[in-house]
């Protein structure tokens, strides 16, 4: 999806190539998502199935160049009119994971979440410096402040878990008691 | 590797007897290069501000060593270690401790009058830092007509001037909104880039982002610290799936 309204947007500046495309989809956001040349030639396709592109120069599949069109003009402006959906979250293998230690026996949970966070706070640092190195380049520092911002979340989150484990102690015999799963909460989220 | 310039060896701190016996911080032992930004992190209570106080000699530990540029504080007269405090530490604490009958200029040359520097020098340093804070025009406002964020600023610049080697800050970035505060943060990192150590005390993982290593503080003990971090090129790619 993301792919789709990318490359249709980038193609709003100009008409271009498509591994000119896939340079400036990268470039933009830092290189945090890469493309094969693949998904850009298959979503080229798509879009053009659709009407949103229309290719003005011909040849094979390097030398052809793409366009907007004026219902993929409108296809953008309607991506950019409308909210982002988090309907169904997608599937969470920390807060799964943690979920599923708090009624494991044997598992330190404490330890769990603080090998997590010294990966997470790790992860921050090397944003934080991506960030710092591509200091005048917006599209890219608002990607690197979006990972910054999702990453501090999840330490938040950590600590918060923490701080709930010390109220609800884990039950040492969870598994023959389906009633006392104590991670709604936290599997909800 | 060289003398660090802020060693805690095998420190503890505790307060009160027997029974009553609180250990504040537990056989810690840390040490920060020049250059090198360390960020420790950990819960309220966890020891993070005694770790900063018996850093900078404002405490004292119950045992171990705390050594700073090769200096063992613990052997120092007292007014050696005002001396070493006055020169090589600069402090940014919560309470910021300026003095209100004095312009943002004078509190940040205070300390380098008191340790001799004639006053003009004194001045012309104090402008420099708080030029580094953005808040030059604000030199000889008195800290009551300045807001928060703005007397935060001057603390830092008190920190930070003249040629401090260490430089401690426990959440120094509490009143400031998140453009300024990223500002103070930057300003520490080029500080510790220019050769300066610098230890942060924070909860807030972002603020321990910028450092170069982060120590991970609970009960009074450290019981993690983040690897190091590999050259800028090879960022993200090593880092997490996204």
């Amino acid at each position: 999806m993301s792919v789709r309204f990318g490359l249709l947007t980038l193609l709003e500046e100009q008409p271009m190539y498509g591994y000119q495309l896939r340079q400036e989809f990268e470039s933009t956001t830092g290189s945090t998502w890469p493309l094969n040349v693949g998904q850009v030639y298959t979503t080229l396709t798509r879009l053009e199935r659709d009407g949103l592109v229309e290719i003005t120069a011909e040849g094979d599949e390097a030398q052809r160049v793409y366009s907007i069109t004026g219902a993929g003009h409108d296809e953008v402006q309607a991506w950019f009119a409308t909210p982002v959906r988090h309907q169904s979250p997608p599937r969470d293998e920390l807060a799964i994971k943690l979920a599923l230690a708090v009624r494991s026996p044997g598992v330190d949970v404490r330890a769990v979440i603080q090998a997590q966070r010294t990966a997470t706070v790790r992860a921050l640092q090397e944003y934080t410096r991506a960030r710092e190195a591509a200091a005048n380049d917006l599209s890219w520092l608002l990607v690197a402040d979006s990972l910054i911002f999702a990453a501090e979340a999840e330490v938040r989150w950590l600590d918060h878990c923490e701080t709930r484990l010390v109220r609800h102690p884990k039950p040492s015999t969870p598994i023959s008691d389906p009633q006392s799963v104590p991670v709604r909460e936290a599997a909800k989220r | 590797m060289t003398m660090p310039v802020l060693e805690l060896r095998d420190v503890s701190r505790t307060h009160g007897h027997d029974d009553a016996l609180v250990r504040a911080l537990d056989h810690v032992s840390l040490a920060v290069a020049a250059g090198e930004f360390v960020a420790v992190m950990g819960p309220s209570g966890s020891g993070k501000s005694t770790l900063l106080n018996l850093a900078g000699g404002l405490d004292a530990p119950s045992s171990g060593d705390v050594v700073v540029e090769g200096n063992r504080l613990g052997g120092l007269t007292r007014s050696s270690l005002a001396q070493l405090r006055r020169r090589s530490i600069g402090y940014v604490f919560q309470n910021l401790n300026l003095i209100p009958s004095l312009t943002a200029a004078e509190n940040v040359m205070l300390p380098r009058e008191l340790d001799g520097v004639p006053i003009r020098r004194a001045r012309r340093e104090a402008l420099a830092a708080l030029a580094e804070v953005s808040m030059a025009d604000l030199a000889d406002r008195f800290p009551d007509d300045m807001s928060g964020g703005q007397q935060q600023r001057v603390a830092i610049a008190r920190a930070v001037v003249g040629d401090r080697r260490l430089i401690l800050a426990d959440e120094p970035t509490g009143a400031l909104d998140s453009n300024t505060g990223e500002g103070v943060l930057r300003l520490l990192r080029t500080r510790c880039d220019s050769g300066a150590a610098a230890v942060l005390v924070t909860h807030d993982a972002r603020h321990a982002g910028w450092a170069d290593r982060v120590v991970f503080l609970r009960d009074g003990a450290t019981i993690d610290e983040t690897p190091p971090l590999d050259v800028p090129e090879a960022l993200l790619a090593g880092g997490r799936t996204p």
